[in-house]
Order: structure tokens, then sequence, then C-alpha cells
């Protein structure tokens, strides 16, 4: 069964939230690092809330909001959110502090806002959302395992609204650290681009003539080899009743490491001969939750009916029907989410 | 949606035990676990009472033949999936298998040793300490250790996150999505924890004394478990017997304070409520409840509170056992479904230690001793967390 989008909020590298047509001028990053553009936030909070929020609090709130405004809800049945690392800066700063004032006098506020569940609980809490509320962590799964929740719930009780998301930043301390592991592209090397980015959508299981997209399946390939993954996607394909050719639009994860990017597309490439194929990492960059940008650029693929060229520079030469989103993470997590027009 | 999900198999270590068995000799020998801080230096040692697991770093590696710089949380989560999985008697690999994990700190009590020295110098720190620091690597290795690569999750819904957890696992057997689910939680004591707490003024220098009107605070504790989720097709196929089954479960939101529960226990009543609609059973159908009873003055009474609005002065046997095992956080609903499942198993209830004086404003006199020899056939099992996260979970005989 399909759920709905009724709404969506996107704080990325890019320019995604507002007016402005679709990734028309991508923003490049900054050596390896990309940072989200952030609107304004006092539209969604006081500046007394503000002042107490860290950076991805505020991102979380604010696309939570942006995402509830424009599906037209005020309070939704529940909130799901997926995050790999949680909130690093007040994580950061409570280790910092501890380690430097020797376990004395320490703020309770950051240790408070150092738990994962803080962005979906603060969301709740300025809603006064008393709905199912749950928080996903589970590396580059954490927003598949966070939507396939909201596919069971929407299931069971469709006539519910959820608010679903992803939130991931990078802290100059995260940062420092994941350089170290030679992750990044460097003077030296090719790799990854640093990402990160908040996204939430309004999920439903009931259709309104309004809807334009809906997320038909998602699946998850743990620790998968190339015979394991290529089942898993002709399974996939099959529950879906599906074929390989009724793929409009294939969006696939590489993010610029050659050995990791060389096997992605080759799987690809042998399950998809014919379809067109687009990228996203380049503009969102490699982070654990970066399947929502995806998530949030297929269904606006699919409302728009253009795909940008900086995504695919090919001409899409048929309608939109149904974007596939391949995604890898490292090799290790391996996904796949289906969105088709309603 | 369709079908019983069963409870085949338990693991668990905490304060209290090892295993098992060790647990309910601990619970019939009423001995707890609190005791002083033995496994790092801290500012709080001698201070702050913990609720250690009597395992060293060193002793767990070199039982479960893990290289050194594993981290505690995964451990621990490693000894407990194992003790269940083996219990269980299911040939885990036959199935569509998951995993889905519980953990607040991940590999937190590595990454505060990594800080020290990168704070000095950020070209400085072992990467191998830092690399377990999200909380998913301790599921993916409790997951590569079990052989298991159908479907992995971790959950982290602070105190609360274990209960989700085993909902999750269930909710994906209904759906028939998996067939067997390793389902529950692992925490290890870390500084950034104990700090963390500290700074909120709600640790007790003394033992804990949860319900008890002269309370004041918890004491932490770490610990893991998990159980094993079949549906009746494994049940049925793999020719085993299952003591106890999931009846229902419920998460809500209190949407009061980060920290602090609203004094009517809303998120709380509203988490049972929604369990017990889930499983049909009214209030008086439960034979026992494990209370979420972390000792502080504000989780008690907002507990004590919903357990009043939903149950009159007729409430059933119930106790907090976190005197036991101390308040092990992201693991504490997967260590108290296990004490839920061997309450039905054993047909008992456990004592709520140190118990003396009821709250005044609830007047809620705890279950004290253990107690066997009884007819459990449901109990219910609360577990809230910061965030207003809040959830309860119904066990069942089958």
């Amino acid at each position: 069964m399909a759920i709905y989008i009724k709404g969506k909020g996107n704080i990325s590298p890019q320019q995604t939230w507002g007016d402005s047509p679709l990734l028309e001028t991508p923003v490049p990053a900054k050596g390896n690092r990309f940072t989200c553009v952030e609107p304004d936030y006092t539209q969604y909070m006081d500046v007394r809330q503000l002042r107490r929020m860290s950076r991805i609090l505020k991102m979380g709130v604010a696309s939570g909001s942006m995402a509830l405004k424009d599906a037209g809800i005020t309070v939704p049945d529940g909130i799901i959110t997926g995050t790999s690392y949680g909130c690093l800066e007040d994580t950061g700063i409570f280790l910092s502090k501890m380690i430097s004032n020797v376990e004395h006098a320490l703020n309770p506020t950051p240790f408070i806002q150092s738990t994962h569940n803080t962005i979906g609980s603060q969301i709740a809490l300025l809603l006064q959302c008393q709905g199912y509320n749950q928080t996903y962590t589970q590396r580059a799964f954490s927003f598949e395992n966070a939507l396939l929740d909201a596919l069971m719930e929407l299931q069971e009780t469709p006539a519910q609204h959820f608010l679903v998301g992803a939130a991931d930043e990078i802290t100059d301390t995260s940062h420092t650290i994941q350089q170290r592991f030679g992750i990044f592209k460097d003077e030296h090397r090719a790799g990854a681009i640093n990402g990160e980015g908040v996204a939430y959508f309004v999920l439903s299981g009931e259709k309104s003539s309004k809807d334009k997209v809906s997320i038909h399946s998602l699946a998850t390939f743990y620790n998968a080899d190339e015979i394991a993954l290529t089942k898993g996607v002709h399974q996939f394909l099959s529950d879906a009743k599906m074929k390989a050719e009724d793929i409009d639009l294939l969006l696939i994860g590489t993010q610029g490491e050659a050995s990791e990017d060389a096997s992605l597309q080759s799987t690809a490439a042998s399950l998809f001969p014919s379809g067109a194929k687009g990228y996203f990492k380049h503009l969102s960059g490699e982070y654990p939750t970066a399947a929502a940008f995806a998530v949030w650029l297929a269904a606006r693929v699919i409302e728009t009916q253009t795909v940008p060229e900086s995504v695919s520079r090919g001409k899409a030469s048929r309608p939109l029907q149904r974007v596939l989103i391949f995604n890898s993470y490292f090799g290790k997590y391996h996904s796949l989410i289906l969105l088709e027009a309603c | 949606m369709k079908g019983t999900v069963h409870v085949a198999g338990t693991g668990i270590i905490s304060a209290i035990g090892n295993s098992v068995s060790e647990t309910l000799a601990a619970f019939q020998a009423q001995r707890s676990g609190i005791g002083h801080i033995t496994l790092f230096d801290s500012v709080h040692k001698n201070v702050l009472p913990v609720g250690e697991v009597k395992l060293s770093n060193a002793d767990l590696c070199d039982t479960l033949w893990m290289p050194a710089h594993t981290s505690r949380t995964a451990l621990l989560g490693i000894y407990a999936a194992r003790e269940a999985v083996k219990a269980s008697k299911v040939d885990i690999k036959r199935w569509r298998t998951g995993v889905i994990s519980a953990t607040t700190v991940g590999g937190m009590d590595r990454t505060e040793n990594f800080f020290i020295d990168y704070l000095a110098d950020n070209t400085k720190g072992k990467l191998r300490n830092v690399m377990h620091h999200e909380c998913g690597m301790s599921t993916e290795q409790i997951a590569d250790d079990l052989g298991v690569n159908g479907f992995i999750s971790t959950i982290n819904t602070a105190c609360s996150s274990s209960v989700n957890a085993i909902a999750l696992g269930s909710r994906l057997i209904k759906h028939n999505q998996l067939d067997v689910v390793i389902a529950g939680g692992t925490d290890a004591l870390s500084k950034f924890t104990l700090n963390g707490f500290n700074s909120l003024m709600i640790l007790d220098q003394q033992p804990c004394r949860p319900f008890d009107a002269s309370r004041s605070g918890l004491n932490l504790g770490e610990g893991a478990a998990f159980v094993v989720l079949v549906s009746d097709r494994v049940l049925e196929a793999e020719k085993i017997k299952a003591s106890a089954y999931v009846n229902g479960y419920a998460n809500t939101n209190d949407a009061y304070h980060q920290t602090a529960s609203s004094p009517e226990g809303r998120g709380s009543f509203g988490a049972m409520q929604k369990a017990l609609a889930m499983s049909g059973l009214s209030p008086q159908d439960i034979d026992y409840i494990n209370l979420h009873g972390t000792g502080t003055l504000n989780n008690d009474l907002s507990e004590g509170t919903a357990i009043a609005r939903l149950y009159g002065d007729r409430y059933p046997k119930l106790s907090s056992t976190k005197a036991f095992t101390g308040h092990t956080l992201g693991a504490s609903g997967g260590i108290e479904a296990v004490f839920s499942v061997m309450a039905i198993r054993e047909q008992c209830v456990f004592p709520n230690l140190r118990f003396e004086t009821p709250i005044p404003e609830v007047g809620i006199v705890p279950q004290k001793s253990f107690e066997s020899g009884l007819d459990i056939k449901h109990v219910m099992s609360n577990s809230f967390g910061f965030g207003g996260n809040c959830s309860s979970i119904i066990f069942s005989k089958n």
C-alpha cells in the first residue's frame, strides 16, 4: 500500500525551501564540506525559544513547520524521526566541559539536548503533540526505518497524518574527526563530500485530490554483497509488481569515492539498463540520512515533471511516473525507496 | 496484521546477574546490585552509587572473543543477545530474522576517552575509540555476531527506547515482514551519563528508594536484555514452546517538559491505557506491573498519579526493580521486559527493595518481598524517558 505526501520541508545545502525554482543554481561545497542554507528562524519560533536551541533543533523545528504548513496540518497524529548522529553540537559541548571542568559545575542543558530523541520531542513539545513519537538511529537506515514505521502505522490506520523526517548535522568537531578517517575527498584523493540536512514530510494513508506523489514501498539491505543486493532489487520490484523498465528515473546515491561508486554503478546499470539515471549527493553531500534529501528531490521531480540539469544530463523522454531512489552508504548500507505519481 | 508474537527466549545481563537464572536467584535473595564505581575513574567515585555489571571490559572481551576496543555497550548487548538466541532454540539463520536494539549512549564509553586526547590536540586520540560512537554501531556488532543481515534497526527514545524496540519487532512480525526478531536494548555506564544526570541533580547519593516517600533520586545502572520474538509459524516449525506472548503496547508523548513528567502523568496514563486497549484487557486483568519507578521525586509521583487515575485504590501487585539494577536507561525497557516474562514463566513477582513509606500524594504500597506460587497471567511494564517519550507493554501467559 502507498502513503501520500501531503507536505514537505527541507533544509539542505541547496536552496530547497521557499519559492525558488528546483535546484536552478546549485551551491557548491566549500572544500569537502557542505553547509545548510538556513532560513530566518524567527518565522517559526519566538526568540526566547530560539536562544535555547542548538542548530539541529532549529533546523528540525523549522523544516517540521514547513512540512506541516505545506500540508495544512496544525498538529500531526505522530512524529517519527531518523538521525544517526543525533545532536552532535550539544554532545560535544557537554563532553568538552566535562573534561575541562573535571566533572565539576556542569550546565545540564547541553546534556538534556544531546539525546537523539530531542529533535522529535522538541517538535512534540512545541506542538503539544501527545501522539506516537519515535526516533530511529540505525546509521544509513535511520530515515528508511522511520518511513517503514510510518508505512505500517498508516496501513493499520490510514486516516492519520504523521510528521516523518530525518536530521543530521556536521559540527567542526565531527568534521575534523571524520576527515581523519580519510573518507572525504582532499587534495590527494577523490572521495565523498561531507553533507548535512534536515527534511520532514507529512504523510497520510488517505488520498485526496490534491496529492501528487506517493511513497510506494521501500527496502533496506544490510551488509549485502552484489549477489544478495541483485536478488533483493529483483524481489523489491516483483513485490511492487513492476519491471525495471517501469522506473522512469533512477536516483543513485553515488558519493564520489571511486571504488564504492563503481560497484553501485555497475549494479545499477545491470539491473536498470534502459532508464534515465540521476544523482543527488553532489548536491546534499554524503551523510547517513541523505535519503531524506533524495525523497524530497524525487517528490519535486514528479510534481514539476522536470529533472534539473544538475541531477541528470539527459532530457526526460517520457512522463515521470515513478522515481526509484537507490542509495548506498559506504557499501555497507543499501536501500530502495519508490515514489509514484498519484 | 494477524497472528501472535511469542517470546521464545530471553537473555539478560545487569548488576544483579549475568544470566536469567542468576537474575532470578538475586531476586529470591533480595540481593541488590548497587555499589561503588569500579569501572572508570571519576570524581564521583565513592560518592554516587551505581549498578555495575560485575564483569570488566577485559572479562567480557575474553568471554565473547571480541576485540579489545569494542564498546562496552556492544559487549553487553552481544552477551545478552547470545543468551536469548541460545535459550530460544530457534535456528535464526533459517528465517527472515531481524535485530532491533535500543541504546542511548552507544559507544560513548570510548568516545569520552578519545575526547581527552582530542581536546588537547585535535590530531590526537585513537580513532578506534571513536569509530563506534554512533548508536547503530552497537546493533551492527550484535547482528554481525549473530550472523543476522536481514533487518537491523536501533531506537533511541531515551529511557523508553527498548520497549519501542520490542513493539517494532512485534509489528514487523504481524505485518509479515519478518519471522524472528531479536529485540531489546543495551547501555553501558559512562562518565557522560553519570555527569549528565548529576548535573540535573537527580542522582541519589544513597542506594535509591523508588516509590518511597523519602526517595531522593535515581542510581544509574547498566546492562542489556533481549527477547527473541517469533511468529506462530516459527513456533510450530521449530517445535518449541514459548511461555509468554506480546499482548499490547503503546507509545505516547507527555509533551509537557523536556525532562520533567506532567503532574497528572498524562503521557504515562495514555501509554498504559492504549496498551490495555490494544490487548483487549481491562486494568483489573493485569496481575503485576513492573513500574518505571526511577526513584526521582518527579517520575514516581507522576507515574504513581497515573496508576491511581487508572486503578483508584484497587491496583495490582506492582514494583520497581530499579533498586536492584539501577536505572539502565535505554536498556531498562528490555531488562524489565525480561523481568515481566520471568514473572509469567516463574509465576512470581519481584520486590520493590528499600520501600518503607508510601508517597503521601498517591499512597501506593508496592510489593515488598519476592513472592512465588502466584497466578500471573498478564504483566504490564512501563518505561518513560526524557523528551516526554512514554511506552507501556503487556506480556501474557501462553
